[in-house]
């Protein structure tokens, strides 16, 4: 066990010595970034750095290195600030040379001024991100994968006990954190350190952490009672902490909506929101200081308590963001992985489809396409047409809730990220689903469709009951449609709009065929009718092994991630077919059927690990197809009226 | 675009030892001196003006005893002709005009420019106080014309002679009649700009920089560097020009020279700390502006005791109270004393980037702007402009009296020039301010693109590619993206002549009408994109609204509105209602939208392409049917659209093979091919925003001779078969195709083949269209009276069979209706339905040859 050094302690005093060495060239900034890339190479040192994604911030050394995965939700202004500064003692006259790169306050001495007319001074711009957790992560994936760095938070921060958990970092709905607890009940926050110090990585993903502030259901019941300051969550009843990261290189490659991963220096200054009040109060006389309103002046600058600053030395996009794979594919260690796990697929795909097939009351042909959906992904988009994108259709659930609510409760289990919309007339008119701009405040309040790549968004519409939409409800209702026809969301900046193009799974859940669009609507043909929905779908969860689930987890991510083609041959063959059948049904064969079998085949190759399709692949995707259809026009004949 | 930024550092660094150099001699200097550094770290851009003509030089301080105020160490030349220690005269350097003794100087007071920064500093030094002196980089001191501004290398004198030149002699050359109205265009441009100060009274000259720096390359790029020194400087110029012309004008102040257009920077991203203290110019949106501010420069303080007053400058935004009493000692016997205290206005303003200037996938920036004077409340939030002015950069300070510094600059811009750019959108002519700007190497690849031959082919199939086929309703869609020329018949009493080309898309479901609509909405810069179904005629038009908070009346403008200049996509044509699609009626040809509507009657311009889907009534298309019967359009309307298209699924087994290869290749492109072809997209658009902007063929001899020849043919072939096949909408639909065409080869003229492509497209679209399904044949009555002519002729016909047949049943006063209808039908060869019998029946009645009363027919 390497001791812990200063580059995570006290990285200010790495970067002050090579600032020092180097001083008059500008190219320290480049060794400092290099020096760290060094570090956090070493035998997983990344595993080392405490993550404000699972210790709060009052727990972690102001100035130490933390890493933070998050998601952009808005970035605001590049700002001009002072890269290299000089203090000068006035009584000495003694002249220091300082940096102001990653602070954000210019240091000084007690007997130091800064001298902000000095030659020497250097301005560097800066970008600032507004980031959050990514909404909807599933508890399971919030898990830190080093035990070791809790034995280091509790050597370093002297806590009293581990027992006294820290407060959690986030907080979902609340029958998840029951459902977590009956799940794992004897799984507790201790007994996972012990468990796991072994070191086994993929062993240790332990979803529960002991829910010890009962407050935090509150805030769900009572949203009157919500902090004062709007952390701005895309998703309702998220927690976890917001954070402005300072990107020093680079910016113009990140996006709104991009998860992240940044490694940093934490700045909790309590200097940073004094200043506020301070500049308030002046501000009567100072015009520089009164350009911005009150409330922009929050948003911009929070207290740092409740915000913390990151000043980025390493960020990397992320490709997804489960845990339980390595974070970069193309690596040599992680192509071993891929490897190792792509040899023993078809078991685990055989065990997925069983699971799914039970859990949707045994019908397999809505698990197949169930696994289809999941592993679907926009690749490409071609002009405006996405490709990639399977929103599916799941018709003929059962009216009451219990089911929908179970079923994303699997789903919730088996993908990184999630959350389930409730269709009801209440939810389309009150909620905000498209994020808009606050010329206020200047900045962009978020909706429920602002969603990182990849996370599965389930429609519940089987609570939609009759009644009248109101503007907002009609606006809400577009918007999720051009959500999944086109893969994007058109951001409400008021006097214009601006589209957003996303990634989201969407999965509807509908009794008949559901008012949205979808790319294929399966009828859902359950073969087994449990008396007890609940406890039937406890125990399926329940009966699932941790590492089983985990492989879930792990095929459901990785398959995503893979290439694909089509060979010349198969293309053939698939042109012939086409032709065939529509000489046979020229009425009934489209070229969006042709679409949707390609879509099918495509997710169906990929499903077995295989990167190209196969004629027979092609031929049970027609085949899954022509099922599928045979199943929807079944349900035509039985209820006409319905199309 | 970040930059190195040791490198952008050192231009700021330069200034800030200016900076340095102030604020040594501030620490004793008197408190009038301080304001010299004022606030920001641009004073030192701002350092002695010691250059100033060598007359203001030689004869300094005989003013001095006449300065009421005490130590104010202003060594400046102004002859005393008026009351100088009057606020007004804190001025620019434009003051020391004055120097040079004209009548019409006298009562024209200078008026400081707050938007230059504090300019008045400049004044505070001049060549004889020791500090400044060393500074003055100079040969010679004594020779002003060797001297620059210090930091600088502006020669006030010869800066202000090239300017005075500039103004005198520039003429522009690439001057359009329509841009400036009355102007001559053979005389000095700015000339005549002053004779117009002069005779409306607004002193302010606004300069374009792009015709600086056309003059004087060196002038425009020191204007750009250095504008606190260099615009001053061009004030002095003008208003010695202008007085010299006009010695008996009284303005209000004196000119103050506005440069706009500078051609630096033009995008707010990237700006980047080398920017700092530039002229420059960015364009956006407003987002909020604030309360007017009235800023304090300068408080005015009495003693209570000995009624001593005194001045103070605004220092860093604060004002240092002095608290002893220079005349009788007394401490804190100094009252502020507001109304004699000088007030500057002031407004903030938030810029937010605009729309199209910003990369996808990221958040807008915004930029603040200070504005003076009469400049606040010129703009309100949602208006785009142009923003010209000083980028200014200013550390902020935690706390004055700790150390401790916040180690971020707050940026804002000092705005000298608004140019709003959507103010002309409602009033019509002028859309130069709109144009994108293109650099020169953009331009030439543009125009080499147009240069080949098959640019058209090119074009079209860059559209939208993901789509199948379709080559001729991309074509069409292409030339409706590049539009005819506007013509303009006002003076005749016909208005303007529709450019717009518009087109109807009709056809099976499923045949990515829905996917093209989409694409040009995303091609065009202001495309606007609509469903029938949920569009009401309040939606697509304007309506009137209260605002909650002003109880004002606002008019909000709707899709077809905001599409102007653009195109407006309507999916679902077939499913609006009535009383929505009348309102295209007049959008469609006129161009215009009237309203008058809770007190508010306007015309609105909307001059917009419409691009409409709609599917047939029976959800297929019905090819024995006409395109009217299939999907249930009023002719009126169709008739306004210049190019109407099937899209029908091909039956057809090369077809389906080819669709099939298409859309599996699109299943598993590589990622960098797709890059390829989203690199087209931008290009196409580029391509296309210049042909609009700067290419307006006109017909040539040729050209109209062949749409003559054109025109007469097709009615040629009507009259053949007695009926009209042709109209002069449909002449008018070629001409602007053809224009169109000419545009998409960067042509000025429109020649034959541009005809022939038009003539080709035309008939292609009619053929698709307006094909009679009895008879076979194009009939362009199906879409202009909603009956083909065969129909037509056929009706009649049975009506004449069916008079025939009763007369010969002699008089016979009344018949049955069913006996009547058998025999009719058995005496016809061709089958008659009933519909076809009643309508023959009530074409005789309305010949008033008979009535049919229930089930009996009555003769007259």
């Amino acid at each position: 066990m390497p001791c812990v050094a200063d580059w995570l302690n006290n990285p200010f005093s790495i970067v002050q010595g090579i600032f020092a060495q180097n001083v008059p060239n500008s190219d320290w900034e480049k060794k400092v970034t290099e020096y760290f890339k060094e570090k956090l190479k070493e035998n997983n040192a990344t595993n080392w750095v405490p993550s404000l994604n699972d210790v709060p911030v009052h727990y972690l050394k102001p100035n130490s290195l933390v890493k933070f995965r998050c998601m952009v939700q808005d970035m605001f202004d590049p700002e001009f600030y002072m890269g290299v500064y000089e203090t000068v003692d006035p009584n000495t006259n003694a002249r220091v040379l300082h940096f102001g790169k990653y602070r954000d306050v210019a240091e000084c001495g007690p007997q130091q001024e800064i001298d902000l007319n000095s030659t020497q001074t250097v301005t560097s711009e800066r970008q600032t991100f507004y980031c959050v957790p990514v909404p909807g992560e599933s508890a399971w994936s919030v898990v830190v994968l080093n035990p070791q760095f809790y034995a280091y938070i509790s050597a370093n921060q002297a806590r009293v006990s581990p027992s006294t958990s820290y407060t959690p970092s986030r907080h979902k709905r609340s029958y998840e954190e029951d459902e977590d607890m009956d799940l794992h009940p004897s799984k507790q926050k201790e007994q996972h350190m012990g468990n796991s110090s072994g070191g086994d990585i993929h062993g240790c993903v332990e979803p529960k952490r002991l829910e010890t502030e009962a407050s935090a259901g509150h805030h769900l019941i009572s949203p009157n009672c919500s902090p004062p300051l709007d952390l701005n969550f895309p998703l309702p009843g998220e927690k976890g902490p917001a954070c402005l990261v300072k990107v020093y290189e680079s910016w113009d490659s990140f996006k709104v909506n991009d998860v992240l991963e940044v490694y940093g220096i934490l700045s909790v200054d309590p200097v940073l929101s004094i200043v506020n009040n301070e500049e308030r109060d002046s501000s009567a006389l100072d015009p520089m200081e009164c350009m911005d309103t009150a409330e922009e002046q929050r948003v911009r600058s929070p207290p740092a308590s409740l915000v913390p600053r990151i000043h980025v030395i390493l960020a990397q996009k992320l490709q997804h963001i489960n845990p339980l794979l390595p974070a970069c594919l193309n690596e040599e260690e992680s192509k071993t992985f891929v490897s190792n796990f792509m040899s023993e697929l078809s078991p685990v795909r055989a065990e997925l489809l069983g699971f799914l097939t039970h859990a949707l009351l045994g019908d397999s042909l809505a698990a197949e396409y169930l696994i289809l959906h999941l592993i679907s992904t926009v690749y490409a988009r071609r002009d405006v047409l996405p490709l990639g994108k399977f929103t599916v259709n799941l018709s003929g659930c059962p009216r009451n809730s219990i089911f929908t609510e179970h079923i994303y409760r699997i789903i919730q289990q088996l993908v990184p990220a999630s959350y389930r919309l409730q269709m009801t007339i209440e939810n389309m008119n009150h909620s905000r689903f498209i994020p808009h701009k606050d010329y206020a405040a200047n900045r962009l309040v978020s909706g429920v469709l602002q969603l990182a790549s990849n996370t599965s968004l389930v429609v519940d519409e089987t609570q939609l009951e009759q009644g009248q939409l109101d503007t907002t409800g009609v606006h809400n209702v577009t918007a999720l449609g051009n959500l999944i026809t086109w893969q994007k969301v058109d951001y409400d900046f008021n006097y214009h709009q601006m589209e957003f193009p996303c990634n989201i799974n969407v999965l509807i859940t509908s009794e008949g065929r559901s008012l949205l669009p979808s790319d294929c609507q399966v009828h859902l043909q359950p073969q087994i009718i449990p008396p007890n929905m609940e406890e039937y779908m406890n125990s399926l969860l329940t009966a699932v092994l941790p590492s089983v689930l985990n492989k879930f987890r792990i095929y459901l991510s990785l398959l995503r991630l893979l290439d694909y083609s089509i060979s010349d041959e198969v293309t053939k063959a698939v042109e012939e077919d086409f032709v065939e059948m529509r000489k046979n049904d020229p009425e009934s064969i489209t070229a969006d059927d042709l679409h949707r079998t390609l879509l099918v085949a495509r997710f169906l190759s990929l499903s077995a690990g295989q990167t190209t399709l196969s004629r027979e692949r092609w031929l049970r995707a027609k085949q899954l197809e022509a099922l599928r259809k045979a199943r929807l026009q079944q349900q035509t004949c039985v209820n006409g009226n319905e199309l | 675009v970040p930059r190195p930024a040791s490198c952008s550092g050192r231009r700021f660094k330069r200034r800030l030892r200016a900076c340095l150099c102030l604020a040594a001699q501030d620490a004793r200097s008197p408190p009038s001196q301080k304001r010299r550094t004022d606030d920001s770290t641009s004073t030192g851009d701002l350092q002695p003006m010691p250059t100033s003509p060598p007359a203001d030089v030689q004869s300094p301080s005989a003013p001095d005893a006449l300065f009421s105020s005490p130590p104010q160490f202003r060594h400046s030349a102004i002859p005393l002709d008026f009351d100088i220690s009057s606020p007004l005269t804190y001025g620019t350097p434009s003051s020391r005009v004055e120097g040079t003794p004209r009548s019409g100087v006298r009562g024209t007071p200078v008026r400081q420019r707050p938007d230059l920064g504090s300019v008045r500093k400049a004044r505070q030094v001049d060549l004889h106080s020791d500090g400044p002196a060393e500074d003055v980089v100079a040969t010679e001191q004594s020779l002003g014309q060797k001297l620059v501004i210090w930091g600088t290398d502006v020669n006030v004198a010869s800066c202000k002679e090239k300017f005075q030149r500039f103004l005198q002699r520039f003429i522009d050359p690439l001057a359009k009649e329509d841009e400036d109205v009355g102007l001559d265009l053979n005389e000095p441009r700015y000339m005549q700009r002053l004779e117009e100060i002069n005779m409306v009274g607004e002193p302010f000259l606004n300069v374009n920089c792009d015709h600086l720096r056309s003059f004087d390359e060196n002038l425009y790029r020191q204007l750009i560097c250095y504008p606190q020194e260099v615009i001053p400087t061009f004030d002095m110029a003008a208003n010695e020009i202008f007085f010299d012309r006009y010695p008996d004008s009284i303005l209000e102040h004196q000119i103050q020279v506005r440069p706009y257009n500078a051609l630096k920077t033009r995008n707010m991203r990237s700006l980047n700390p080398e920017d700092i203290d530039q002229l420059i110019t960015i364009s956006g949106m407003v987002i909020r502006s604030s309360q007017l501010i009235p800023e304090m420069q300068e408080a005015f303080f009495k003693c209570q005791v000995c009624a001593f007053t005194t001045r103070v400058e605004i220092d860093r935004g604060r004002i240092a109270e002095p608290s002893v009493c220079k005349n009788c000692n007394t401490t804190h016997s100094m009252a502020l004393i507001h109304n004699r205290s000088m007030f500057s206005d002031k407004q903030m303003i938030k810029l937010q980037e605009s729309p199209e200037d910003m990369p996808a996938g990221q958040t807008p920036h915004t930029l603040v702007l200070f504005a003076h004077n009469d400049l606040v409340d010129k703009v309100q939030p949602g208006d785009r402009v142009n923003v010209t002015g000083i980028y200014r950069a200013v550390p902020m300070r935690v706390n004055p009296r700790v150390s401790n510094v916040k180690s971020v600059y707050k940026t804002h811009i000092d705005v000298i020039h608004y140019r709003k750019t959507d103010a002309k959108r409602l009033h019509g002519v002028d859309e130069e301010t709109e144009q994108k700007m293109f650099t020169e190497e953009r331009v030439e690849i543009l125009k080499e693109l147009s240069k080949k031959p098959d640019i058209y082919e090119r074009l079209s199939s860059a559209l939208a590619p993901s789509i199948y086929e379709h080559e001729d309703i991309k074509k069409g869609i292409l030339l409706q993206l590049f539009g005819g020329s506007r013509k303009d018949f006002t003076h005749t009493g016909r208005g303007n002549f529709r450019a717009e080309i518009n087109i109807l898309l009709c056809g099976d479901p499923g045949t990515s009408k829905s996917q093209l609509l989409q694409y040009v909405y995303n091609l065009v810069p202001r495309g606007q994109y609509t469903s029938g179904k949920g569009s009401s005629a309040v939606g697509l038009t304007a309506y009137v609204t209260k605002d909650p908070e002003t109880r004002q009346l606002v008019l909000q403008t709707g899709a077809l509105v905001l599409s102007d200049n653009g195109i407006c996509c309507i999916d679902e044509f077939d499913k609006m209602n009535e009383s929505t699609r009348s309102v295209l009626h007049e959008v469609m040809e006129q161009q215009t939208l009237s309203i008058a509507k809770a007190g508010i009657i306007c015309q609105l311009n909307a001059r917009t392409s419409i691009l409409a889907a709609a599917n047939p009534i029976e959800s297929q298309w019905n090819p024995k049917k006409t395109t009217i019967e299939n999907i249930q359009l009023p002719h009126t309307l169709l008739s306004r659209f210049d190019l109407i298209f099937l899209m029908l699924d091909p039956r057809d087994e090369a077809y389906d093979r080819r669709l099939a290869r298409h859309l599996v290749s699109l299943y598993y492109q590589s990622a960098e091919k797709m890059e390829e072809e989203y690199m087209d997209m931008a290009v196409l658009r580029d391509y296309i925003a210049y042909a609009r902007s700067y290419v307006n063929p006109r017909l040539s001899e040729e050209a109209s001779q062949a749409l003559i020849e054109a025109y007469v043919d097709m009615r040629k072939i009507g009259s053949g078969r007695g009926m009209v096949s042709a109209y002069p909408r449909q002449l008018e639909s070629l001409i602007r195709l053809a224009e169109a065409h000419a545009k998409v080869r960067f042509s000025e003229k429109v020649e034959t083949i541009d005809v022939e492509e038009a003539k080709r497209l035309h008939r292609e679209a009619l053929k698709q269209s307006a094909t009679d399904p009895r008879t076979g044949i194009v009939d362009i009555s199906i879409l202009t009276t909603g009956m083909s002519a065969t129909a037509r002729k056929r009706k009649e016909e049975l009506a004449q069979a069916l008079r025939k047949l009763i007369q010969s049943k002699g008089k016979t006063p009344a018949l049955k209706y069913q006996q009547l209808f058998d025999d009719l039908r058995a005496q016809s060869d061709t089958a008659v339905t009933k519909e076809m019998f009643e309508e023959a029946l009530r074409a005789l009645a309305d010949d008033d040859f008979l009535t049919v009363t229930g089930k009996t027919v009555r003769l007259l």
